[in-house]
């Protein structure tokens, strides 16, 4: 055993497998973290999250919107490692406050996409018929409208208000960031239910699903006792990548001015103020820059990481 | 065959219409109008501009004189002044001259509130001309990096060349335009003065954005290429072709390159509707007057005609492209038959 595990050649890992019986997870798990580029971005993701959590403790975020005229565009220093913006606000406790609120952005619009996709695509492929062609012609429909156009719509649609704040969670938030999540995720879900519906296809052909319905199992323990577990690989696989494209999406938005209204941060509205000045002023948009660019670099790893695990035909 | 592209066509249409429907009323109901101001206008003026532009009228009404004027084509009698000649987008003189000259005049997207001597054809004779030029270039420059990144690293497997070539390619993809744009600006307009920052006065305008565009669609599709790549390498007719002593470049070439592509294929519809539509960011970002920037502002001045007019020409371009994608399937592979 311990000889098998230090000799790392295909063949006797395999043996090993065979050897010992072991669950879909840890096989999974095992190979994701032989996966060196998924470890790495497993890795720099902590490290992120760890810099706009710990970060935080060291200053307030009444500190992060303060503006002060008297210290604007002031460059990377002792006193303002990241320098400060146009309105003296120090860059470095804004683009920890604003990864807070990118991420969460990220995983709730996630969140609403990924439960959306999977239950139109298990309904669609399920039950078929009419329910299939009308949930499939409105992915269809959704897909012919350009997503930038569609967000810029929704969000002027929905913003009338972007001045308003509301608390979550203790802290005073812009009513934008609301909108922000749900549009991202109303209209990011079309891709997701296509490939669960395509698997639900095939899946419900399946002994296992017939012996299932002739043991008398109704249609809702049929649907997510066995055939969403599934379909879980390409579901996680996109969620995990969901939650850089939203990240992305969001910095899009306010970049273009569509997004998160100040004065709440997100990296994304930190970039959009760096807009006019990118030639002195390079500090304002290096920082929030290049944590959007670690994050989603990490994400894009983790999920090819995942997408290689779960996949029968790669054995390392 | 010809039944196919005749339903296809047919559902183009209906698609198209469903977006109109959608488009239109969405729109109708964002909170505000295109001649709320800050400094609210007197409410004369507001009253007489609604009904010059028939903003009052029903929704309902307005909707059908809308799409009246796209779909259906009218005979003018009398001389044409150049601005209502203009605001269609064919325009072909029948018969007579002069007082009873008679032209026949076809799809009209109507006016722009901004400006009042424009329409919104005349924003897509001056600004899809610019759109269009960047997005080819962009897709020229996606392809060309793309498809041969996509085989080497696919022929070299788990080599070198095969980790040099992905990890480049999940650089790209992972790097959005909002980031990667102002990095080539500053390094290459501003620090080494090698092409002009940002405008479009020629040519050495368009190195910059089409780069910035085509690089995230290069590792896209370099992506795409080695996954496609790798499984056709795997399949019989490639170990037949080898085992018939064919040379390696004939089997790569012509057997398993062309079989690969069919994915490529697929996302080159969309994004190709997309590219040559116009890409908000990067046209904001280097300052391009083409289509996408226009757009932005249209939005926020709620200037319903030029969303309408952007968004159904982008639909149009997109179900055309994906018929085109399904003509290319049969083409590359003769297995695929769609009747």
């Amino acid at each position: 055993m311990a000889t098998a595990t230090q000799t790392q050649t295909g063949v006797i890992n395999l043996q090993e497998e065979r050897r010992q019986p072991q669950s879909m997870t840890r096989i999974v798990v095992r190979r994701f973290f032989a996966h060196r580029m998924a470890v790495f971005g497993l890795i720099l993701l902590v490290l992120i999250v760890l810099y706009v959590t710990v970060g935080a403790a060291f200053f307030s975020e009444d500190y992060a919107n303060k503006t002060n005229v008297r210290s604007k565009f002031e460059a990377p220093g002792a006193e303002f490692p990241f320098g400060t913006d146009s309105v003296g606000r120090d860059v470095m406790a804004r683009t920890i406050y604003g990864g807070q609120i990118s991420l969460a952005i990220g995983v709730v619009a996630m969140s609403i996409s990924v439960t959306l996709g999977t239950l139109v695509g298990l309904a669609a492929g399920y039950f078929g018929g009419l329910v299939d062609a009308i949930l499939m012609r409105l992915v269809e429909a959704i897909l012919t409208i350009p997503l930038l156009i569609l967000l810029l719509l929704l969000s002027r649609a929905l913003m009338e208000i972007s001045s308003a704040t509301t608390v979550i969670l203790g802290r005073e938030i812009s009513v934008t960031v609301v909108v922000i999540v749900i549009i991202i995720g109303l209209t990011s879900w079309m891709g997701l239910s296509r490939i669960v519906r395509s698997m639900v296809l095939s899946l419900k052909e399946q002994e296992f699903v017939v012996a299932a319905h002739s043991m008398g199992a109704g249609k809702a323990r049929i649907i997510f006792g066995h055939i969403l577990p599934n379909c879980i690989a390409p579901i996680l696989v996109s969620a995990t990548l969901e939650v850089g494209v939203a990240i992305v999406i969001e910095a899009a938005l306010s970049f273009l001015g569509f997004g998160v209204m100040p004065p709440t941060a997100t990296w994304g509205n930190i970039l959009n103020g760096a807009r006019q000045s990118i030639d002195d002023l390079w500090w304002l948009w290096v920082a929030p820059g290049a944590l959007i660019m670690a994050t989603v670099l990490a994400i894009n790893f983790i999920g090819d990481g995942l997408r290689d695990a779960f996949d029968p035909r790669s054995i390392k | 065959m010809g039944k196919f592209i005749t339903r296809r066509i047919l559902w183009m249409f209906l698609v198209l219409f469903v977006i109109s429907l959608i488009t239109f009323f969405l729109m109708r109901n964002v909170p505000g109008g295109p001649f709320a101001r800050e400094k609210p206008l007197p409410e004369a003026t507001v009253k007489l501009l609604n009904e010059k532009y028939n903003l009052d009228a029903p929704v309902v009404e307005q909707y059908l004189d809308y799409i009246g004027d796209i779909v259906l084509p009218r005979i003018t009698t009398g001389k044409l002044t150049p601005s209502s000649a203009e605001d269609y987008l064919v325009s072909i003189p029948l018969s007579g001259s002069g007082e009873d000259q008679k032209t026949l005049q076809w799809i009209n997207f109507g006016p722009t509130y901004k400006s009042r001597s424009r329409s919104v054809n005349d924003i897509f004779r001056e600004n899809l001309p610019v759109s269009f030029q960047l997005g080819v270039a962009a897709l020229t420059i996606a392809l060309a990096i793309g498809v041969p990144l996509g085989t080497i690293a696919a022929l070299k497997r788990n080599t070198i060349y095969d980790y040099i070539g992905m990890g480049t390619a999940i650089l790209g993809v992972s790097f959005p335009v909002i980031i990667t744009a102002p990095v080539l600006q500053y390094l290459f307009g501003v620090q080494w003065g090698l092409v002009p920052v940002t405008g479009w006065e020629g040519p050495q305008y368009a190195i910059l954005p089409a780069f910035a565009l085509g690089f995230v669609n290069a590792a896209l599709i370099a992506r795409l290429t080695r996954a496609s790549l790798l499984q056709v390498l795997n399949e019989d007719y490639i170990r037949t072709a080898r085992a018939k002593g064919l040379t390696e470049r004939s089997v790569i070439v012509a057997h398993a390159l062309r079989n690969s592509l069919i994915p490529v294929v697929t996302i080159l519809g969309p994004l190709f509707a997309a590219l040559v539509t116009g890409t908000f960011v990067v046209e904001t970002i280097f300052g391009i007057p083409g289509m996408g920037r226009y757009f932005v502002t249209s939005i926020t001045g709620r200037d319903y005609p030029v969303i309408m007019g952007t968004i159904l020409l982008y639909a149009f371009f997109l179900v055309v492209m994906n018929l085109l994608v399904d003509l290319a399937y049969m083409w590359i592979d003769p297995r695929i038959r769609f009747d």
